[in-house]
């Protein structure tokens, strides 16, 4: 199996780490919806592939990397940023699955309504691990 | 009050999308998490019963432009990270005005602004 889970790792975040993401979600949304209101859908609909969530994940990434090497008595600098680096680079085959989504919701929403979320959620996933199989096949990343 | 829906919804997806890059591995591909279209999910859902399918729709069109955006600030974050060795809080956060013009300039450029 390529893709496996480890529930194991939710016990190594912090409380606050998933307060923090929670209210980054819920501000980034009331934002794109006050810009939306303001300047119309084409400059609203700009700010659905804002890339704050990243700022926050890949900042927290970095810290438990960190936190882990430190904990180990190893300097962790450097795979903290490793592990940001692998977090964005994850990120940016992610991105353009927010393409595909984009389209297919453009596309698609005029005749299917709530479906075509949907299928663009289908539409950013066969993306994003088509993407991301392609380079570990390529070995670009492990 | 739809504010507060807006804020509830948006904070529930990003929290959902972020347990599974949390729980999913190899790490590389739960990076792929961190650019979920969480945002999109729950403005989209709220556009489409309050403004209908076609206001729905050209948010998702701006959207794709703004999708490209990201992939361009990604780049340059990561190569700010790798090469560089900037903290990731400030090679993310200082790269979002390049997004936005990036995103900005796209739209323009292959929309034109109403």
């Amino acid at each position: 199996m390529i893709v496996r889970t480890k529930f194991s790792a939710l016990k190594e975040g912090r409380w606050y780490e998933y307060v923090v993401r929670f209210v980054l979600g819920g501000a980034a949304t009331v934002t794109a919806g006050i810009i939306a209101e303001i300047w119309g859908p084409e400059i609203g609909g700009l700010f659905l592939a804002f890339p704050a969530i990243l700022c926050a994940s890949a900042t927290l990434v970095e810290a438990h990397e960190r936190r882990e090497k430190r904990e180990h008595n190893v300097r962790g600098h450097e795979r903290g940023t490793d592990a940001a680096a692998m977090e964005t680079a994850g990120a940016a085959l992610g991105s353009i699955g927010l393409v595909s989504f984009g389209l297919a919701v453009w596309v698609l929403a005029p005749r299917f309504g709530f479906a075509s979320l949907a299928f663009g959620s289908i539409a950013w996933l066969l993306t994003a691990f088509t993407l991301w199989r392609f380079r570990r096949v390529t070995r670009l990343v492990h | 009050m739809e504010y507060a829906v807006r804020f509830l919804a948006g904070g529930l997806i990003v929290s959902a999308f972020a347990v599974l890059g949390d729980v999913l591995r190899p790490k590389s591909f739960a990076g792929l998490f961190g650019a979920a279209p969480s945002v999109a999910l729950a403005t989209l859902t709220i556009a489409v019963v309050k403004n209908g399918t076609s206001y729905a729709a050209i948010e998702a069109r701006s959207m794709a432009w703004g999708g490209i955006a990201f992939l361009f600030y990604a780049f340059l974050v990561c190569h700010l990270v790798m090469r560089f060795r900037f903290s990731a809080l400030a090679a993310t956060s200082s790269m979002l005005l390049v997004w936005l013009i990036a995103a900005l300039g796209l739209e323009q450029v292959f929309v034109g602004w109403p």
